[in-house]
């Protein structure tokens, strides 16, 4: 019975019920759809992320912290070892997909023939790896905007960079770049320079770029080249030509200006000369996000039975980015939910106010038939429940709804830190624990709202409330 | 099936139901004491149509709150059915009035939601009867006040009239040991105020349950057993009908 005088007691006053539940169903829906759409942003962050840096690094110990400012001395010696090590462990290899090395370096780049130079920093990778890693895609969330690389393992002398690289160097027109826009007419050409410098020949390091070539460098002239100019790890300059198989944007204008990406034995030539090659990281991708912690006990283990100076960072550590995209949304997410949260709270308390004044005779008339104060209590806090009920349920269907359309109607964005845009998708389907917890909240908080107006019905004196007109 | 007296009621036919022993009721409105009963002493014979009658404002009203365990008197002690009411706590009273007092509001005073069947099935679930045993009694007393083909109809699909015999259906459904009743036809037309009057009467002789109203319908006042005169609060006049 007092489900049904509940239920029956939300329609008696059609338009103030149907207007708190819309608002409990439109907060609901908005929440949800936020929801979903921040845990599509982290899985589409995740997933990029882990597709550029993998899950986990191996550094060695002090690099992460002291490293950046020269890499080279901070190579990992006998890497291969390392790799063989960690590639073989029985624990580890069921969790691996990708597992191979990495060399950070800078240095300067320079275009020759247009006579520009600028800083750069560049990693050495393997080209077939990078791509393998590429296709890691634990949460299905398609495409990420980044491309394969188009360089190849056998051919160590290609490599990729920056659009905005591209345009600072010069090479717009060559490299066919479509969103490279011309230098404006009467634009400064170079820091002026004294004449006795600019009376110097030009640096041509052909000579010496020859000397040390690798033998599959194989030199192609359909491709812009470029020299690099590093520091060894012994401190002595170096040299190497790189030619410019691909252009990649990188999302971040800062980086997308000074990136260079190359084969790994060619970063390791112009680092480590021809002195013993090594590598600043070993990059670890798992098939699973959540394997990290086993992954990197099992790296802890193997560092300390090995005698190894290793450590491990996680790309959370590495990306730093990438956490603080994650806290963001997850404050605005809080910062919504709460604000839903009190609206709802004031809208149920509202309208459960307005229902015991308008009901004081029948709060008169069944206390006097026997009813309990408890159970008028109990009578205004299933209703709340109930409006909450409704509420909450409507938008749930309504969230569904939108995440439907939303995710059919062909919308796309630029994620942050990613050049290209992405599908636009709203991860509702699957994401039970948000729904379901939600879902309980604004019932629960529908009823809390309710408990202040059934309070003040219950303590209602008989005889007044039955005098109430 | 007729509305009969339960037969495993203890109390004797000829000991008092209610009993007011030196009872007053004091209301404050702002810094005032406003007495509203001064002093009643009073005893109520069971299976009677009692009246307390008096002008508006007399007390007759506080007097029937005080009656049906709805207020608490300011001092004197009331005996209903054989409880000292004053002993018991907020719950313990809404237990009792569950079981031993049904009520008849001048205003009719039905729970709009519920159809006339569900009215008068909601004292029975108070009391924790078993469905079909609450079934079968609200259908018999809805038979009883002639609106059995009505039941599922909602008190605003309801004349005046048929709302009061559903509220009196209410009150009797449970067999109490007394039945209050408060202006029962002011809302009422002269025909369908005699009308209601009529099937109290007839309601109260099957069932043998006490009747006690407030009112001052002199067409009501003349089926009374028994009157109580009531003025300023204070007890004028008592008699019973021989």
């Amino acid at each position: 019975m007092m489900f049904k005088i509940a239920f029956r007691s939300i329609f008696r006053n059609t338009r103030r019920s149907l207007t708190t539940m819309l608002t409990i169903a439109i907060g609901t829906a908005a929440t949800l759809v936020f929801g979903a759409y921040t845990i599509y942003v982290t899985y589409g962050l995740q997933t990029s992320t882990v597709e550029r840096v993998g899950h986990l690094t191996v550094y060695r110990k002090g690099y992460f912290d002291f490293g950046s400012g020269n890499p080279a001395i901070w190579g990992i010696p006998h890497y291969d070892s390392v790799l063989r090590l960690i590639g073989e462990d029985p624990v580890l290899k069921p969790l691996i997909v990708v597992v191979t090395p990495v060399q950070s370096l800078a240095g300067i780049a320079s275009n020759s023939d247009k006579d520009e130079s600028r800083t750069f920093i560049g990693t050495g990778f393997v080209p077939s790896a990078r791509d393998a890693m590429k296709r890691w895609n634990e949460y299905d969330v398609g495409a990420t905007g980044l491309a394969n690389s188009g360089l190849r393992d056998g051919n160590t002398a290609e490599g990729l960079i920056g659009v905005g690289l591209a345009r600072v160097l010069g090479l717009c027109e060559q490299l066919h770049l479509a969103s490279c826009p011309k230098l404006p007419a009467g634009a400064p050409t170079g820091s002026p320079v004294s004449v006795e410098v600019a009376s110097l020949p030009k640096q041509d390091f052909s000579d010496l770029v020859a000397r040390d070539a690798l033998p599959s460098q194989a030199q192609s002239d359909a491709m812009p080249r470029i020299d690099l100019l590093a520091a060894t790890a012994g401190g002595a300059p170096n040299v190497v030509n790189l030619q410019i198989r691909n252009v990649e944007p990188q999302g971040v204008k800062e980086l997308d200006d000074i990136y260079v990406g190359m084969n790994l034995a060619l970063a390791q030539q112009l680092v480590y000369g021809r002195g013993e090659h090594r590598a600043t990281g070993i990059v670890i991708q798992l098939h699973r996000t959540e394997d990290i912690p086993i992954a990197r006990a099992r790296l802890a283990e193997l560092y300390r039975a090995h005698g190894l100076d290793l450590e491990t960072r996680d790309f959370a550590e590495i990306t730093p980015f990438y956490s603080q995209v994650l806290n963001l949304f997850r404050s605005i997410f809080s910062f919504i939910s709460i604000i839903i949260g009190i609206v709802v709270l004031f809208t149920v308390s509202n309208a459960m106010g307005m229902s015991v004044v308008e009901r004081t005779d029948e709060i008169g008339t069944t206390r006097a038939l026997g009813v309990r104060r408890a159970g008028i209590r109990r009578q205004f806090l299933l209703e709340g429940s109930m409006l909450g009920f409704l509420g909450a349920t409507l938008g749930v269907v309504i969230a569904f709804a939108a995440a439907y359309l939303v995710n059919h109607s062909g919308l796309t964005w630029t994620p942050p830190s990613q050049a290209q845009p992405v599908p636009l998708r709203l991860y509702l389907f699957g994401a039970w624990g948000m729904i379901g917890a939600m879902w309980a909240l604004l019932i629960v908080l529908a009823a809390a709202a309710a408990l202040l107006p059934a309070n003040r019905a219950a303590r209602l004196q008989i005889v007044d409330a039955l005098r109430h007109v | 099936m007729s509305p009969r007296r339960e037969t495993n009621r203890t109390e004797p036919d000829d000991k008092p139901v209610v009993r007011l022993d030196s009872v007053t009721k004091t209301y404050r409105i702002g810094a005032v004491d406003v007495p509203a009963v001064r002093g009643v002493s009073l005893s109520i014979a069971p299976q009677r149509f009692t009246m307390l009658i008096g002008p508006s404002g007399s007390g007759k009203t506080t007097l029937l709150n005080l009656i049906g365990c709805i207020d608490a008197p300011t001092s004197g002690s009331i005996d209903i059915a054989g409880q000292d009411v004053a002993r018991l706590s907020d719950n313990a009273l809404s237990d009792f009035r569950a079981r031993h007092v049904g009520f008849i509001f001048q205003g009719f005073s039905l729970i709009p939601v519920l159809t006339a069947y569900e009215n008068v099935e909601y004292p029975l679930l108070l009391t924790g009867r078993a469905a079909g045993e609450r079934r079968d009694a609200a259908l018999e007393m809805l038979e009883a006040v002639g609106l059995k083909e009505q039941r599922r109809q909602r008190p605003n699909e309801l004349s005046g009239g048929q709302k009061q015999r559903v509220a009196i259906a209410r009150a009797l459904v449970k067999r109490p040991d007394i039945v209050l009743a408060d202006e029962p036809t002011a809302n009422l037309d002269s025909e369908t105020g005699a009308s209601v009057i009529a099937l109290m009467r007839r309601m109260q002789t099957e069932s043998r349950t006490t009747f006690i109203f407030a009112s001052h319908d002199a067409q009501l006042i003349s089926h009374a057993d028994a009157t109580f005169a009531i003025r300023d609060g204070l007890l004028v006049t008592g008699s019973t009908a021989p």
